[in-house]
């Protein structure tokens, strides 16, 4: 007899990944990044974007990390889940992050970037007609989340508060 | 602009000097601070992806006390002092003369967050000052923030400046530790300075390396 064993997919900063059931996927110690899982769970099939900066053109680089902008990694990450044979209606979304890790006065833009993470997020689900049916945003607490596609979970732990589902 | 592709040993072992003094003179004031004997390490100077910072200190969910200011003049970056949950305690506990004070209460004592602050504040501008007179160029720090929470959530947010240039950074870790503490992993404060990418050329040309 064979036991499907889980095993935990990790994604890092800036990176993204596919996870099929009865697996699950996480990735560890979101600030003001955002974490962006998009699934569908008939399939039982998801994928997790770990998102730094809100859009590709804050990128001065010859070479672009699609996974790591808003804009350019849903997308991508739309791509790659079509190529699994997962249809982009059926696909919902579940967002966390987008912290404000410290609070000071200063006028430069970047500290305000968890904001700015979650609303592009936002913008591009929009776009793709792809409906957030949870999310836990914004605050002033690091994340680690972790989905699950037997039950489309997405728990999320936080230093002060423990852990949830959404 | 590929800083990546330019930087030399030569560089490398400049950007360790400058760890070397700032955390050396860092050392000195805790020490007088706490009246106790601080010792630091070899500084270690890495070109590290993003997901490498990640791990350090134990990883990116470990829970750490961290300072963070930005830096702002001629040159520009980050800066954190991060120390475990169990060693910003024995020091605030030291400076306070509390000896239940504990980061992780629900009900953190203002005496002791005021007192990590100001403790945040004299080691950072020990440590500033003397990069400031060994490279002759004006810097002055951001008043720091202070918080507790998961390592990886505030590291990335030092990344975000280096973030759209690539995924990597180059690393400023000074270890320092109270001497009969030596030993165990877990009682290190680390010194992280991370220049941002347009500044090395200024660091460096300061420095007469460029």
């Amino acid at each position: 007899m064979i036991e499907s064993v889980s095993t935990v997919i990790k994604v890092g900063i800036a990176q993204m990944d596919i996870v099929k059931s009865p697996h699950t996927i996480r990735t560890s110690g979101l600030g003001s990044c955002v974490g962006v899982v998009l699934y569908d769970e008939f399939k039982g099939i998801a994928g997790l974007i770990h998102v730094m900066l809100p859009d590709s053109s804050l990128s001065r680089s010859d070479s672009l990390n699609v996974a790591k902008f808003a804009d350019t990694a849903i997308p991508a990450m739309l791509e790659q889940l079509k190529r699994e044979g997962v249809h982009p209606f059926r696909l919902k979304a579940k967002i966390a992050g987008g912290s404000q890790m410290f609070q000071f006065a200063t006028n430069r833009e970047s500290m305000r970037i968890g904001p700015r993470n979650v609303e592009a997020v936002k913008q591009q689900l929009k776009n793709f007609s792809i409906p957030i049916v949870a999310e836990d945003t914004g605050g002033n607490s690091g994340r680690t989340i972790e989905f699950d596609t037997a039950n489309s979970l997405l728990q999320i732990r936080t230093v002060n508060q423990g852990v949830k589902e959404i | 602009m590929s800083f990546k592709n330019n930087i030399t040993s030569v560089h490398l072992d400049v950007l360790k000097e400058i760890g070397n003094i700032g955390a050396a003179h860092a050392a000195t004031a805790l020490s007088n601070l706490l009246n106790t004997k601080i010792d630091m390490k070899v500084p270690y100077v890495k070109m590290a992806s993003f997901n490498e910072i990640m791990e350090f200190v134990g990883g990116a969910e470990s829970v750490v006390v961290s300072i963070y200011l930005r830096i702002e003049g001629d040159a520009t970056g980050g800066m954190f002092f991060i120390l475990s949950v169990e060693q910003a305690n024995h020091f605030i506990r030291k400076l306070i003369h509390d000896d239940k004070f504990d980061f992780q209460d629900t009900n953190v004592s203002d005496m002791g967050i005021s007192a990590m602050q100001e403790l945040g504040n004299i080691l950072s501008g020990s440590y500033l000052s003397s990069l400031s007179d060994f490279t002759g160029l004006k810097i002055q720090p951001t008043p720091p923030a202070l918080t507790v929470d998961m390592f990886g959530a505030i590291i990335s947010y030092g990344l975000i400046e280096l973030s759209q240039i690539g995924d990597h950074a180059i690393v400023i870790d000074t270890t320092i530790f109270e001497e009969h503490m030596e030993g165990s992993e877990s009682v290190h404060g680390h010194f992280f300075l991370l220049p941002d990418p347009e500044s090395f050329e200024t660091i460096f040309s300061a420095l007469g390396v460029l």
